[in-house]
């Protein structure tokens, strides 16, 4: 598509954003992959709407506050960039103009106090236990509060894991095949430890030397996906000295994570870090693609033959590309039958804060991914994200089929360990 | 101001007829109306409605109709004539909202849909029955079915199955002066003049389609595709005519050149041969004996013609890709160039070679590269002419050989669209595909439904050159 956008006036990230506009041809081809298009059925809630109006403000002929709200409800999936036949590279524009529009939009109070609370808690874990403590006692009073603080509340489990020690580094199990660093982060480690806890077990059986580095943090994912580029950077740099130089993978087991790394050489573009940035984003892999390039040990079949359903998360499959490694680690565990559920490509409406900060939408698309998942029958539901996973489960639950929920490393865990799947919660 | 002031006047009535929300005029709103997949023309509409029922667009066209108001009825925007580009001014309806398929009779195999049904919906709904909706325009995951009667949309596999309007049955209709009428029944075998084949193709300028009864066919026991490498374009043409001369009928009959599978390839990895000059892509279907007899043929023929490399699908996955890449064609070629104009001409099928030898020819001349994926089974050309519109003079430059190009096929005994439709693109063409007198006939047509010319204005019939300035202005 034709453009005017001043490059210059943008920094460093001017000219990426622009390319992306360039490649782009309006032919709609992403209008079926975008979920917000699928709900609301108009032309601003699609990545081709979005991309044009993005265009108009970079090019000065729209206010920034007036695309905000289309902008703001792209839920980042990047659904479209696997559909787009054209190549566009949208999250090199929707990333960078999230950030430059920050400043620009001036937004109610209340969004600004949700945002403020997600932001100065969820990546935090200190204070994310203490949040969750808090908001516990809130519980009883949730039918009288605002959707988007029911939606909160809602998120918050019934027990909260015990601090647990992550030692610092894991021998593998025999001779060892490789040595890794582990990024722990930061919700996860407090919601789900028990995800980390898999990987570690699964890696060191492999033969894999796992290293979790003491000093990392969150990976500034969220803060990077709402636009709040500053922070992603401050969160990110942490990370940019705790991870050693001599591993032959940085491994995360949430998708969002996993590609928030995969970017941090973009979201240092033309900063001192940039190199730095792009070394350590050039390591990372995702727990499943890493241990399809290694190969690994074919665990005992299961006891009981039992089906499980693959749900992509939105960041693995169309932030990473990975789509066929976590199927054939869950295609060598005997008597698990594997299948796929409709619609497989659409997300689920966790998207990170956004069932936070868009609880309608993202409810919508929870109750679409709980009909498509529960048709396949399934025994358990397996994805590759912890806050995908938070979400299914609510929506299995709403449904009345509380399926289990497991991360693809949690089934190999539990096969190895020649255990059956948690019975229904 | 008092333009602000007489446009909130105007829509007045308009905003009576719909919910806050579903009616939609800020900017941001609009800009996103502004083209469709044809980004070379922008109109900014007064307001864009989204109806959820029948009632409703009746009651829009019926104020529309009223208040003088030109409207534009949008599916997906997948229009690469302009077809669904708004009218300065004037309403868009878009019909997104009323996606439901309202019957689904696997006995009589018919589909009764609303007209913002994806295409590719209806073959969904009716898999479980061993029954598909034949016509397959390469947006098909996201065109709707609207805008395919509007376009008479085709397809790769038209070339066995006729285009849109070989399948639509009945009709329910709001004419432009706001009548509900029904045209055509649920038998194939109509009563009277063929009034739902008037109104298939005739790009929004009598009403819009509010119901339409959709045939389905069964779905082919087996596929074979095959995919065969030529060292020119010419000879990929020529062997066309003599697959079809063989007298085996094919489900799909395409050619892309070496633009076409390199942008594809880069898009999808389907596997093309990339060194090749262009690829002849021809699909066998129906049972498992008579495709695998029909392929014995066609590999002959296909080696005969002067093939170098042929390969089969191998799989249904892999014949998937191959499709993949075939139908996201034009989009990819976004890949190799910032700008492209796609062409819609028509040439009869024995003269494919001479009419893809001279558009290099062309192609050379204007210096400017030419991509060609197209539907040659039924001679149907897409060249798509890449310009940088950041080069002062490419696109008149590019505009000037599409203009060409179709003339081109005019005096090949072909026509100025196959299945694009004429639109805004291409309306100046029309004039010279037709006399004074068909247009004339054409224009009493529309008049005859749509006697304020509110639908769809300004699209297909050719623009005084004097207007013509006068709008750029």
């Amino acid at each position: 598509m034709l453009h005017e956008i001043p490059v210059d006036r943008y920094g460093a990230v001017g000219r990426r954003m622009a390319r992306a506009v360039e490649a782009c041809v309006h032919c709609g081809f992403c209008l079926a992959a975008c979920p917000t298009y699928r709900v609301l059925g108009e032309e601003m809630d699609s990545p081709r709407g979005r991309i044009f109006l993005m265009k108009e403000v970079l090019e000065g002929h729209l206010e920034p506050q007036e695309a905000a709200p289309f902008v703001d409800r792209c839920l980042g999936c990047f659904g479209c960039v696997t559909a787009c036949p054209s190549g566009v590279a949208y999250g090199e524009l929707l990333t960078p103009y999230r950030e430059y529009a920050s400043a620009k939009v001036s937004r109610s109070w209340p969004d600004r106090l949700l945002r403020w609370l997600t932001m100065e808690t969820l990546p935090y874990p200190g204070r994310l236990r203490a949040a969750l403590r808090l908001a516990r006692l809130v519980r009883p009073a949730a039918p009288y509060l605002p959707a988007r603080l029911r939606a909160m509340v809602s998120l918050v489990p019934d027990r909260l894991s015990r601090q647990r020690g992550t030692a610092s580094t894991v021998a593998p199990a025999g001779a060892r095949r490789a040595r890794v660093a582990v990024l722990v982060g930061c919700v996860q480690r407090v919601l789900h430890p028990e995800i980390h806890e898999a990987t570690v077990r699964v890696l060191a059986r492999n033969g894999v030397e796992v290293v979790v580095p003491d000093d990392q943090g969150c990976c500034g994912a969220l803060a990077m996906h709402v636009g709040e580029g500053a922070r992603a950077r401050q969160l990110a740099r942490r990370n940019l000295s705790a991870f050693p130089d001599d591993v032959d993978a940085v491994i995360t087991d949430a998708a969002g994570c996993g590609s928030a790394m995969k970017e941090y050489g973009f979201l240092f573009a033309g900063q001192p870090e940039e190199e730095q940035a792009r070394k350590l984003a050039a390591r990372v892999r995702d727990v499943s693609e890493f241990l399809d390039g290694l190969g690994i040990e074919a665990p005992p079949p299961l006891l009981a033959p039992a089906r499980a359903v693959y749900q992509d998360a939105c960041h693995l499959l169309h932030a990473q590309g990975v789509r066929d490694a976590p199927r054939r680690l869950l295609g060598t565990v005997g008597n698990l039958e594997v299948v796929e559920p409709a619609e497989a490509e659409l997300c689920c409406g966790s998207a990170g804060t956004y069932s936070l900060e868009h609880p309608d939408v993202a409810a919508e698309l929870g109750r679409r991914k709980a009909r498509g998942l529960l048709a396949a029958d399934p025994d358990v539901v397996v994805t590759g994200n912890v806050g995908c996973m938070v979400q299914i489960r609510a929506h299995l639950r709403a449904a009345g089929r509380p399926v289990p929920v497991l991360h693809t490393v949690q089934v190999l865990d539990l096969a190895y360990r020649g255990q059956g799947f948690p019975r229904l919660a | 101001m008092t333009e602000a002031v007489d446009r909130a006047r105007v829509l007045q009535g308009l905003r009576a007829l719909y919910p806050e929300g579903r009616i939609l005029t800020r900017p941001a709103e609009l800009a996103a109306y502004e083209s469709d997949a044809l980004t070379a023309f922008r109109a900014r509409p007064l307001a864009v409605v989204l109806p959820e029922t029948r009632e409703e667009v009746v009651a829009t066209v019926r104020w529309c109709h009223r208040h003088g108001v030109p409207f534009v009825a949008r599916g997906s925007g997948t229009s690469l004539s302009g077809g669904s580009l708004p009218v300065p001014e004037g309403i868009v309806i878009a019909l997104n909202r009323l996606n439901r398929i309202l019957r689904l009779d696997p006995e009589e195999r018919i589909a009764v849909v609303e007209p913002g049904v994806v295409n590719l919906d209806v073959s969904r709904a009716a898999a479980p029955f061993g029954l598909y909706y034949a016509p397959d325009p390469s947006s098909q995951p996201v065109c709707t079915i609207g805008g395919n009667v509007a376009f008479n949309s085709g397809g790769a596999h038209c070339l066995k199955y006729g285009m849109t309007s070989n399948h639509v049955l009945a009709l329910e209709v709001v004419l432009a002066d706001g009548e509900v009428v029904r045209f055509g029944g649920e038998s194939l075998e109509g009563v009277g003049p063929d009034l739902v084949g008037l109104f298939v193709g005739s790009e929004g300028l009598f009403g819009i389609a509010l119901e339409v009864t959709l045939r389905l066919v069964p779905k082919p026991e087996a596929y074979r595709t095959v995919l065969a490498a030529y060292r020119s374009l010419e000879a990929a043409g020529d062997a066309v005519a003599q697959v079809v001369a063989s007298g085996l009928l094919p489900g799909a009959v395409e050619i892309m050149d070496r633009l076409s599978i390199e942008a594809a390839e880069a898009a999808v990895h389907a596997g093309y041969p990339e060194d090749a000059a262009a690829l002849l892509l021809v699909e066998l279907e129906g049972e498992e004996p008579e495709v695998e007899a029909e392929l014995v043929e066609l590999l002959e023929v296909v080696r005969a013609s002067g093939a170098y490399e042929v390969r089969l699908a191998r799989d249904e996955a892999d014949r998937q890709r191959i499709w993949k890449g075939r139908k996201g064609a034009f989009s990819a070629v976004g890949r190799l160039s910032p700008d492209y104009l796609v062409q819609d001409g028509v040439v009869p099928r024995t003269r494919l070679g001479i009419a893809l030898a001279e558009i290099e020819r062309l192609s050379r001349k204007y210096g400017l590269r030419v991509a060609n994926v197209f539907h040659a089974g039924d001679g149907n050309l897409h060249p798509l002419i890449l310009y940088d519109g950041r080069q002062p003079g490419q696109l008149q430059r590019a505009e000037e050989l599409a203009g060409e190009i179709l003339r081109l096929c005019i005096r090949l005994g072909g026509s100025i669209t196959g299945e694009h439709g004429v639109g805004m693109e291409k309306r100046q063409y029309l004039a010279e595909m037709f006399s004074e007198q068909d247009l004339e006939v054409m224009r009493r047509l529309r008049r005859a439904m749509d006697p304020g010319e509110i639908a769809n204005r300004g699209k297909m019939f050719p623009v005084p050159q004097q207007l013509e300035a006068a709008a750029a202005s």
